[in-house]
């Protein structure tokens, strides 16, 4: 474990998989922001566990699909920790319909958070890692972005695009000793996933071959590795959690 | 002078020596930067001077002396 204290942010860092993320980065000993848009309830609650594990924590209200936001929320991170070390672009939404029923809005809004949000944050962020020769980059797709799901082309596009974003940037930053990855969830026991019907699920577990869905620690897990010293060779992968789903 | 505080910059994100850099020094070819380099370049030298830098005029900047050329002109 490296000594010097590190920074890292989490976007959507109060619930679900980025809890779980924000939480294991805590443990790895890093201080922790976690992004929130809508739930400061949540994202306080996070920062409170995180605070247990002896590193500092707080939480930043933040639209990420908002260019002037991120660039506010990037430069007080600056302000208070001196810097970023890790960021990981998780935050997320859905907004599921088959082509003929998805609105406009629909598919705007998945791709303005989801991608756009994600390419926000690294514009913002990857400044400072620059200037600094270093930096870790882990960016959540979903293994509907490799595979595609019906239902969710706004949602599949957005988390492709994600992996086109995290290889280009991994060649663009690699000079800088930047490394950009992705992983791509599977099914992961969530409030994301609770929403779908019994059929949809059973299915699901049905094509995965360790025959469980994962949890979002399974997530947390492979980021801690990412963020960490002992990654230092990998760049530009999407690594698929997914309990051998997809191969 | 102008070029003083211009080339302190260049040494300090290039990496170079001082007297590597003259008004003739190419960025890519005499100086070793890459297009990365050059991008953080340009951004240093619109924080230090206050100047914005659009795109298209720093695709033209090749040489010290273009960005040289290029603030003085600014200044006018």
């Amino acid at each position: 474990m490296d000594r010097e204290i590190k920074t890292a942010l989490v976007t959507g860092g109060g619930r679900g998989i980025g809890k779980a993320i924000a939480l294991k980065l805590a443990e790895d000993g890093y201080n922790v922001v976690i992004n929130y848009s809508k739930s400061s309830k949540d994202a306080l609650e996070t920062v409170e566990e995180a605070k247990k594990f002896g590193v500092e924590s707080c939480a930043l209200k933040c639209d990420i699909s908002n260019y002037d936001e991120v660039e506010k929320m990037v430069n007080d991170i600056i302000d208070m920790f001196g810097n970023i070390d890790v960021v990981v672009n998780n935050a997320g939404i859905t907004k599921d319909n088959l082509i003929l029923r998805m609105s406009e809005d629909d598919w705007d809004n998945v791709i303005d958070v989801n991608l756009k949000g994600t390419f926000n944050v690294i514009k913002f962020v990857s400044k400072y890692m620059i200037k600094r020769r270093k930096g870790k980059i882990i960016n959540i797709s979903s293994i509907v972005g490799v595979i595609g799901n019906a239902g969710q082309s706004n949602y599949a596009a957005s988390k492709a695009g994600i992996i086109g974003l995290t290889k280009s940037l991994a060649k663009e930053l690699a000079s800088r000793g930047i490394t950009v990855n992705a992983i791509a969830p599977g099914f992961i026991e969530t409030d994301m996933t609770e929403v779908l019907s019994e059929t949809v699920k059973s299915s699901m577990l049905n094509s995965i071959p360790l025959k469980r869905a994962g949890k979002p620690q399974d997530i947390a897990n492979v980021v801690s590795f990412l963020a960490s010293s002992a990654s230092d060779y990998i760049t530009g992968q999407v690594i698929n959690v997914d309990g051998g789903m997809v191969m | 002078m102008e070029f003083e505080k211009i080339r302190d910059i260049i040494v300090e994100q290039l990496g170079v020596d001082p007297e590597e850099v003259t008004m003739e020094s190419s960025f890519i070819d005499d100086l070793g930067a890459d297009s990365l380099d050059i991008v953080e370049l340009i951004m240093a030298l619109e924080e230090e001077f206050d100047v914005e830098i659009p795109d298209e005029d720093a695709e033209k900047i090749k040489t010290v002396g273009d960005v040289v050329e290029y603030l003085k002109n600014l200044e006018k």
